[in-house]
């Protein structure tokens, strides 16, 4: 006897379900479509597909790509950021993990306590000339790829304050993402985090490397054995983008 | 702290000082340094909270000041047995339990505190500095942002100095209004006192739970003021704007939840015996040590001593409310924590009766030189523009005096000192913080006790960075 569930959000059919309609499966709009799916994995998993069956089986249910962009869809959908506060922005970057905004929805609720662990800074708050040589610290103790949200008016451009106190955050470290507001609302970080994403995933050279022209000061542990030219590699990825800008091909494939 | 015009800072150097060192390795080449610039380091028995020479008269600027600070005066002062070996961590300025920015260094004997040493000034923004730039109403929103969970504490203090030099009469509607505000801020702090300490000693999801109604709060703060945090809702004289319409009702919802989500959190922690071995009996303070350290709010009250400004010196109306001041009997963590629920009731409590006896009237003073003109008044009247015109571009000026006002913020004692010289700009304004105050009894508490009770008894403390660096 066979139990479908209609309407549950995580009805999983069996492994390899063709996808005539990818949603359709997961959202149970049609029912005839979803069994014929299923049937349809059965029988390969019995070794019953063949000749142009399996074929066209295989080339709806499989999805190529390339590692690079598999390991940048997981990076962007696990941003892991760090549990530092600085002032008042904290409070609110609290209430990003707190019910209403909710922000494991997008893979980031795993606050780190120690930024080795990190990928994300979020500098929540005004940043003092006596606090920027340690957030500078912090920053460099995190390992790469390493990202960094200036959250409100102070981090970004010293805010209502513009005194001889504070600092923003440009001054003394990279920053990918501006988020404005006094404090922002949490809506307003939970977009620049999502920024910070289709930043991470479509296009690497749009983060703060390309914008400071700092190519070439990544830190890599240290292997034993030949040590890729890093160098070299970010100008040749820094000029396959500009070649595949100006020819204005979008759609991935590269140069 | 570290107010040092003349210095410029070095920050774009990688070799950061502090984070994690171990001071007492580093004492000798600090010594050295000492030697050097001719600086002298700090006498044994120091104030706690470090005051730092001024940088102007090291050669090597902001990095070679901050590595000139020596502690080890002080450290050679901790009373202890002769065979035990002393270890000096450094906990802080990012630590996840400390509550912001702030740097403790601590001695241990094993596990047992010896010694505290809070270091403060990483969130230094020279805010009371600044204030003296701008004309007093636009000092309020910088004002607002010291201690950055009890904005309209901040607001009030500070509003209520001015008036108290303008001699202006604030009415009866406004200081109701101001009363809610208040008091709904004060349960808004408390809860986020309660979810970060929850959150501290391990119990997780108390934290979604208050800011759950922390966010119905700050609702009804941007239904009153359009913003969430930083309202810049009091304005001198009274408050910026009528309540709109419809926010009594969502206010009346909420005082009628209030208490339901008390009983749930009562419900999660107040029995709940890792809780209870976490706080009860630990960071005990006396309540002599504490008056004699000038502590004041929960931390006095959990000690057992009924102090509240709110009674003793009735400001905005609160003489007109019935409520009651929680206090301890032993001043532990525990008593802390349950003083601070029972404060949260209360405030429903004068919430509800400010909302019932909400009086009509205007809600800011009528004064033309002190508050702006409606303005529907701009387009009949030539003296509403001569008198908006006035107060925009110049501002009020104040007769030249002194006032100081203090209130009862969420945290204790929250004064403000605003000395006038007869401008429109204020001449100086300063904050007496009670986190400040309050953050020097933490050796006090702490001493003799675990490690892992320091970061309950912190937590307990409450301390706010941005209100003590200001």
């Amino acid at each position: 006897m066979e139990v479908i569930r209609h309407g549950a959000g995580s009805t999983a059919p069996t492994t390899n379900a063709p996808a005539d309609d990818p949603f359709g499966a997961l959202t149970g709009s049609d029912p005839d479509a979803f069994r014929v799916r299923q049937q349809r994995a059965r029988d390969l998993l019995r070794g019953e597909l063949e000749g142009d069956d399996l074929e066209a089986y295989v080339r709806e249910s499989i999805v190529t790509t390339t590692l690079d962009k598999a390991v940048k869809w997981a990076q962007g959908n696990s941003i892991f950021p760090l549990t530092f506060g600085l002032a008042c922005c904290s409070i609110e970057m609290i209430s990003l993990v707190g019910a209403r905004m909710d922000i494991s929805r997008f893979g980031s609720e795993a606050m780190r306590g120690t930024p080795r662990q990190a990928d994300l800074i979020i500098l929540a708050g005004r940043v003092s000339m006596k606090m920027a040589p340690i957030v500078r610290r912090v920053y460099d103790q995190m390992l790469e790829p390493k990202y960094a949200i200036a959250m409100g008016a102070c981090s970004s451009s010293m805010g209502v304050f513009n005194n001889y106190s504070v600092v923003p955050a440009d001054k003394f470290m990279p920053v990918d993402v501006h988020v404005p507001g006094c404090p922002p609302r949490p809506e307003a970080v939970v977009y620049g985090i999502l920024k910070l994403r289709r930043m991470i995933q479509d296009d690497p050279t749009m983060a703060w490397r390309d914008r400071y022209r700092a190519h070439g000061t990544e830190e890599w542990a240290r292997s034993t054995g030949e040590e890729p030219d890093i160098v070299a590699l970010s100008r040749e990825l820094a000029a396959t983008t500009a070649a595949r800008n100006a020819g204005d091909d979008r759609d991935g494939t590269g140069a | 702290m570290t107010d040092e015009p003349t210095a410029r800072p070095a920050h774009r150097e990688h070799d950061a000082p502090a984070a994690g060192t171990d001071v007492r390795e580093r004492g000798a080449d600090i010594a050295d340094r000492d030697d050097r610039i001719g600086g002298p380091s700090a006498p044994a028995g120091a104030a706690t909270a470090t005051a730092e020479a001024p940088a102007s008269v090291v050669p090597g600027g902001y990095r070679a000041h901050e590595a000139s600070i020596d502690f080890s005066s002080q450290l050679g002062t901790v009373a202890t047995q002769d065979e035990a070996e002393l270890l000096t961590i450094n906990m802080g300025p990012h630590h996840p339990a400390t509550h912001g920015v702030l740097r403790l260094l601590t001695t241990l004997e094993g596990e047992v505190v010896r010694d505290v040493k809070p270091i403060v000034g990483y969130l230094h923004t020279g805010i009371e500095k600044t204030c003296e730039d701008k004309a007093y109403w636009k000092a309020i929103p910088l004002v607002e942002r010291m201690d950055y969970l009890a904005y309209y504490f901040n607001a009030m203090a500070y509003c209520g100095a001015v008036e108290d030099l303008l001699e202006c009469e604030v009415p009866k509607r406004a200081q109701y209004l101001r009363v809610i505000h208040l008091e709904l801020n004060r349960i808004m702090s408390h809860l986020v006192w309660l979810g970060t300490t929850a959150l501290d000693i391990g119990a997780m999801s108390i934290l979604w739970y208050s800011f759950r109604e922390r966010e119905t709060i700050l609702d009804l703060f941007e239904y009153s003021s359009g913003q969430r945090m930083h309202t810049r809702y009091f304005q001198i004289g009274g408050v910026a704007e009528d309540i709109p319409g419809g926010w009594e009702q969502s206010l009346r919802r909420f005082v009628r939840e209030m208490p339901k989500r008390l009983d749930q959190y009562s419900a999660m922690l107040t029995r709940n015996e890792i809780f209870l071995s976490r706080m009860k009996h630990t960071g005990v303070a006396p309540a002599a040590t504490l008056q004699a350290k000038g502590v004041t709010g929960p931390l006095l009250r959990a000690a057992g001593v009924p102090w509240d400004l709110r009674k003793a010196m009735p400001y905005s109306s609160y003489d007109d409310f019935d409520f009651q001041v929680p206090v301890g009997t032993e001043g532990d963590n525990y008593d802390r924590y349950l003083v601070r629920m029972a404060e949260m009731r209360e405030s429903v409590r004068i919430i509800e009766q400010a909302i019932d006896g909400l009086p009509e009237g205007p809600w800011i003073t009528t004064d033309r030189k002190v508050a702006l003109p409606p303005r529907h008044e701009l387009a009949t009247s030539m003296e509403a523009l001569i008198h908006h015109f006035k107060l925009v571009t110049e501002g009020m000026r104040v007769p030249a005096g002194e006032a100081y006002h203090a209130i009862e913020g969420p945290r204790g004692e929250l004064g403000c000192f605003v000395r006038s010289d007869g401008s429109s700009k204020p001449a100086r304004v300063h904050m007496r913080d009670s986190s400040f105050i309050n953050l020097q009894a933490l050796e006090d508490m702490c001493r003799g006790g675990y490690i892992a009770d320091m970061i309950a008894t912190l937590a307990c403390l409450d301390p706010l960075l941005g209100g003590i660096d200001r």
